[in-house]
């Protein structure tokens, strides 16, 4: 191996919807420990580039490369709602579980005593809660959240915080994406602008990302 | 180093375990296919008299036609819930080609729509007055020929995925594709009805379900990703 680290890498990635690029190329490299920032106005391509980071889309040039699956937490929670919440991370579980039992990570995102609801019952904040809770009783090194602050309360957004914080601690590497609440963390964080192509203007950029 | 996992997931198993469990939940639309065929077997006779003569036979049609229009119920939720709620993305997640979870959807969806239909059809051809020596035929044609049923509709509930109407849309794309489905089928149990070998038949419908089982999950799967975009 000539790059020992790198836990997920990205070589001028490019995306077209009728023809045009989203965005403007992008460049990344994630080592662990450490967090990239995404940052870019609405419609600039933010969800389209982490969909493409976590092989959902496949990109128009350029490549993507990565050892270990990454977890991929969307705008969508990927919870289903006719299951309980425990039922849910019980599958999760199946494809590949970490140490953390179900209870713990219910209690790590806030859901503690709500277990045994069916996860349709849950409100936005609590669904997102739910879909965090996904990432910690999954193992992998790589976490692409987009939005990971979306209908949460200033709590649940320290929670995420949290969450990150330990997840860089144990060599963890992650990339998110945000417009407004910035994470507050100890750990290097790399920001990278997601410039829509056009001198800025979303226009170029899809209206349903 | 992240430690290895100590037992092998075996992701098709939970994920056809998870399926089946979402139709239990759900047993109402799942079993929605079985209540239609019914009503349906019990109009007839209501609609064009209850004479046997008559209804021996339409009956291998009749039963066939009941379990093809059944078939489009249970299709329009196959995978949209999956799109909605964010699954269906997390199926082509880091180098998971999304097979093993196709392949379990597909393999539920036939189980839970296909098997009730199965199981109680020579009850409703009994009631359609269908000879009692073609009803093995019968369920034989349905074993061999529902597997193509749901894969067809398969097919179109992937290309209709983020359609809006799509409704009016699937039997429109699934009608023309079952047209063989239905001869053979129909064809093999009227010659078993008329004490004939209806092997020609079934060896016709079998070549058909077999194509469909190679080439479908090829077509649904590179749907499904185009919807995704």
């Amino acid at each position: 191996m000539v790059i020992v680290n790198t836990l997920l890498s990205a070589r001028q990635l490019t995306f077209q919807r009728h023809g045009l690029n989203v965005f403007q190329p992008v460049d990344l490299a994630l080592n662990p420990g450490h967090a990239i920032v995404v940052q870019g106005s609405n419609g600039a391509g933010k969800t389209t580039l982490l969909r493409l980071l976590a092989g959902v889309l496949e990109p128009s040039d350029g490549e993507v490369l990565f050892e270990q699956d990454p977890l991929f937490h969307g705008h969508l929670p990927a919870v289903k709602g006719d299951l309980s919440c425990r039922e849910n991370l019980a599958f999760e579980r199946k494809l590949g579980a970490s140490s953390v039992s179900i209870a713990s990570a219910l209690l790590q995102v806030g859901l503690a005593g709500l277990g045994a609801r069916p996860a349709r019952s849950l409100s936005a904040g609590q669904t997102r809660r739910l879909g965090l809770a996904r990432l910690l009783v999954r193992t992998s090194p790589i976490w692409l959240l987009d939005e990971p602050y979306a209908s949460l309360d200033a709590d649940g957004c320290h929670q995420v915080d949290q969450l990150i914080h330990q997840h860089l601690e144990t060599g963890g590497g992650v990339i998110l994406s945000t417009h407004q609440q910035m994470p507050d963390l100890q750990h290097p964080i790399q920001y990278l602008a997601v410039a829509p192509v056009g001198n800025g203007c979303p226009q170029g950029a899809s209206s349903d990302a | 180093m992240p430690e290895p996992s100590s037992a092998k997931p075996r992701p098709f198993l939970a994920l056809l375990q998870r399926d089946l469990l979402l139709s239990i939940r759900r047993s109402g639309e799942t079993l929605l296919p079985l209540f239609f065929l019914f009503a349906v077997v019990i109009l007839i006779p209501l609609g064009v008299g209850p004479g046997p003569n008559v209804l021996s036979l339409i009956a291998p049609g009749m039963v066939w036609v009941a379990a093809l229009l059944s078939s489009l119920l249970a299709l329009d939720q196959l995978f949209r819930s999956d799109l909605q709620d964010g699954t269906l993305e997390q199926w082509f997640v880091g180098h998971s080609s999304g097979w093993a979870q196709l392949l379990a959807r597909l393999l539920s969806h036939w189980l839970v729509s296909a098997i009730p239909v199965i199981t109680f059809s020579p009850f409703a051809a009994i009631m359609l007055h269908l000879p009692v020596d073609a009803l093995p035929i019968l369920v034989l044609t349905l074993i061999i020929g529902t597997p193509a049923l749901s894969l067809i509709g398969s097919l179109a509930a992937a290309l209709t995925l983020t359609t809006r109407g799509a409704g009016g849309l699937l039997p429109i794309l699934v009608f023309p594709m079952v047209v063989p489905l239905l001869i053979f089928a129909t064809g093999a149990v009227a010659l078993a009805a008329e004490g004939h070998a209806s092997s020609a038949h079934l060896g016709l419908l079998l070549a058909f379900t077999i194509l469909n089982l190679t080439l479908m999950p090829l077509a649904i799967r590179a749907a499904l990703k185009l919807n995704l975009e």
